[in-house]
């Protein structure tokens, strides 16, 4: 089923959690909300699923008018942050949960419930858990109980709200990859809200980077990494380094160092020439001779060599922190060590810079 | 000699010295004996003092009867309209927001801030006979005051806030994932609320209909202001004492006492195995699971 938000927009108090979003989700997709807490995604998807109500906007599932449509009565798989599983009931019962409150003329009885459960716990690969209550499962245990249950509901869409934001890195790894193989088997509409950019990229075929109520950027994993569409979606996505500086006729002034940039949108400040430049730690370069007007200096602060990268922290000497992760091959080759005094170079001209 | 190493008591630093647990504890049971206990022992001794029949006696007499009845039938109304009562104020206070939230919080606590004796004294001056709405009701063949409505209505407001009390914590702990969670998943308004909500309350509602229980049963000073203390007709239990008490009939006096102390007793044991299971149920939502291999 697909999923058309039309100018949705919604107030706590005087705050703006969402603000004027328009959005259509493809049937069979599996998006990302992606974005900071505070920015509304959780209302977004709470908005979908009809447990927040807009002030102004609709909701349309394939194409048809959902806001007079009961939440009960949606079709959508909602998956919690803190699982809600019911504390009171095995992990049959809650998967069951949902099959025993339809209207008794329409359930199904008891054998077609119990072969249902069964077959789901099998899919989440938990049924021996069967007769277990929630407080005795382990936190990925309980997301694949409540993703099950969820889904006993045969639902349209599913929603899932930081569904790994709980759990330890490695359980987090795994649910993913389960996730995707998952949602690569039933194809059903899928939409989740994340914080960890991480996930989104790895998971989603669409993200949807969201700050403060608004849209900053759609696309694929590829066009948010790789071409953001501003200086937020560069920021949020991935580690960076932000340098501020000046531009004057086009030229990039760091603290007193003019360094020459080709292929900078440079954008500064009317009046100003202020800017504020980003550029991943992977892009830089350690370089032990000064190389024209393309390096600047800075001198090593901290080592971890910790990692598939060397993470090295230095000071421009203009005081801005840097970070720069470099292999471990060159990290050898430069001997450094900290105190060093060494020059920064950018290795492409992928910077960024945005005007303030 | 071969000097031994001098062994010290092995206790971590922050404990105290033995004699002052020794004598922290022994003050606490001489408290404990003096002002629980032997009272206890000297209500059951008093009631059996002139032996087991005249117990049987005191506490089969006709009035007595008529006491434990009224007592039985005033508790049986107010604890369940106060535990409908403390379900109804404690969800609203604990899933929504709403002007007038932090008043009606206050409001409830009214009871437990007022006395009694004036709790019942209101009753009086708006339902006495000479109070227009009590006359009134008067007029139309009602009795509130000296009569058993009267009791019924200063028993509810004096238990009011204990089921509320007790629920609004454990309410607001559980939190509404669990029920937007049903709702979601196609429950209708009563199933969430008898499947989920109510499962999730259920040992703090015990617990709030025991202590509701106790306090209706042992009500005297509103109960006392607006009951006339008519023999047979508008004595509780606890008036029933007090009246027996004053006219030196002192066995038959700690006869009925002793009742009212097993319900007492009755209630702290339950009260002790509901509170294990009420924290519990509220930390359960904060604890990480015991890990099963996967």
């Amino acid at each position: 089923m697909s999923i058309e938000l039309r100018n949705i927009s919604k107030k706590f108090g005087d705050f703006v959690a969402v603000d004027n979003i328009n959005l259509h989700i493809e049937t069979g997709e599996l998006v990302a909300l992606l974005g900071l807490s505070g920015s509304g995604k959780t209302t977004l998807l709470r908005i979908i699923a009809g447990l927040e109500t807009p002030d102004s906007g609709e909701v349309l599932f394939h194409g048809e008018d959902a806001s007079a449509v009961k939440v009960r009565e949606r079709k959508v798989g909602f998956v919690f942050q803190h699982y809600a599983l019911f504390r009171h009931m095995t992990v049959f019962e809650n998967i069951a949960f949902g099959m025993r409150v339809i209207p008794r003329r329409e359930r199904p009885d008891e054998a077609v419930i119990a072969r249902r459960v069964h077959e789901l716990l099998k899919l989440v690969q938990l049924d021996f858990l069967a007769d277990r209550y929630p407080s005795q499962l382990s936190g990925g245990q309980r997301q694949r109980v409540a993703l099950a249950r969820t889904l006993a509901v045969e639902p349209k869409v599913l929603l899932l709200d930081e569904p790994f934001g709980a759990l330890d890195a490695k359980v987090r790894q795994e649910l993913r990859r389960w996730l995707r193989r998952l949602h690569d088997e039933i194809k059903i509409t899928s939409v989740f809200v994340t914080h960890d950019q991480e996930e989104a990229l790895e998971l989603a075929n669409r993200i949807v980077v969201m700050n403060q109520g608004r849209i900053e950027q759609i696309g694929s994993a590829e066009e948010v990494y790789h071409h953001p569409a501003n200086a937020f979606v560069y920021n949020f996505l991935g580690n960076v380094n932000l340098f501020h500086g000046r531009i004057e006729n086009g030229r990039v002034f760091l603290g007193d160092t003019a360094v020459e940039l080709e292929n900078t949108h440079a954008h500064a400040h009317p009046e100003t020439g202020k800017a504020v430049l980003y550029v991943r730690p992977h892009l830089l370069e350690i370089v032990m001779k000064p190389n024209g007007k393309q390096t600047f200096p800075a001198t090593v602060k901290s080592i971890n060599p910790a990692g598939p990268q060397v993470k090295v922290e230095l000071v421009a000497e203009w005081g801005d922190m840097v970070q720069v992760e470099i292999s471990h091959e060159r990290y050898q080759a430069l001997r450094l060590a900290t105190g060093a005094n060494v020059f920064l170079r950018p290795k492409e001209q992928k910077l960024f810079v945005y005007q303030i | 000699m071969a000097s031994q190493p001098r062994r010290e008591p092995k206790r971590p630093g922050t404990a105290d010295p033995p004699w002052v647990r020794i004598a922290l504890i022994a003050i606490a049971l001489v408290f404990l004996a003096l002002f629980l206990f032997i009272p206890v022992i000297a209500v059951f001794a008093e009631a059996l003092e002139n032996g087991i029949g005249a117990y049987l006696a005191a506490i089969t007499d006709p009035e007595a009867r008529a006491a434990i009845r009224l007592t039985l039938m005033t508790a049986a109304i107010a604890v369940p309209l106060n535990v409908t009562f403390g379900i109804a104020a404690s969800w609203a206070i604990a899933r929504f927001d709403f002007p007038g939230k932090q008043m009606l919080l206050t409001l409830i606590d009214i009871p437990f801030s007022v006395s009694p004796v004036i709790a019942g004294m209101l009753f009086v001056l708006l339902l006495g006979i000479r109070a227009p709405l009590g006359g009134w009701l008067a007029d139309h063949g009602i009795r509130v005051i000296f009569a058993e409505p009267g009791i019924v209505l200063a028993t509810i407001f004096v238990t009011f806030p204990l089921a509320a009390r007790e629920l609004i914590p454990i309410m607001q702990a559980v939190g509404s994932e669990e029920e937007e969670a049903a709702i979601v998943l196609g429950a209708g308004g009563w199933q969430m609320f008898f499947r989920v909500t109510i499962p999730n309350v259920k040992w703090g509602l015990l617990y709030g209909l025991v202590l509701c229980n106790a306090r209706a049963m042992g009500e005297f000073g509103a109960v006392s202001v607006v009951s006339g203390h008519i023999r047979g007709h508008t004595n509780t239990m606890p008036l029933y004492v007090e009246i027996l008490y004053n006219d030196y009939q002192f066995a038959a006096a700690f006869a009925v006492s002793s009742l009212l102390t097993l319900l007492a007793i009755a209630t702290l044991v339950a009260k002790h195995f509901l509170e294990r299971r009420v924290v519990p149920a509220r930390q359960e939502q904060d604890d990480m699971a015991v890990k099963v291999a996967a």
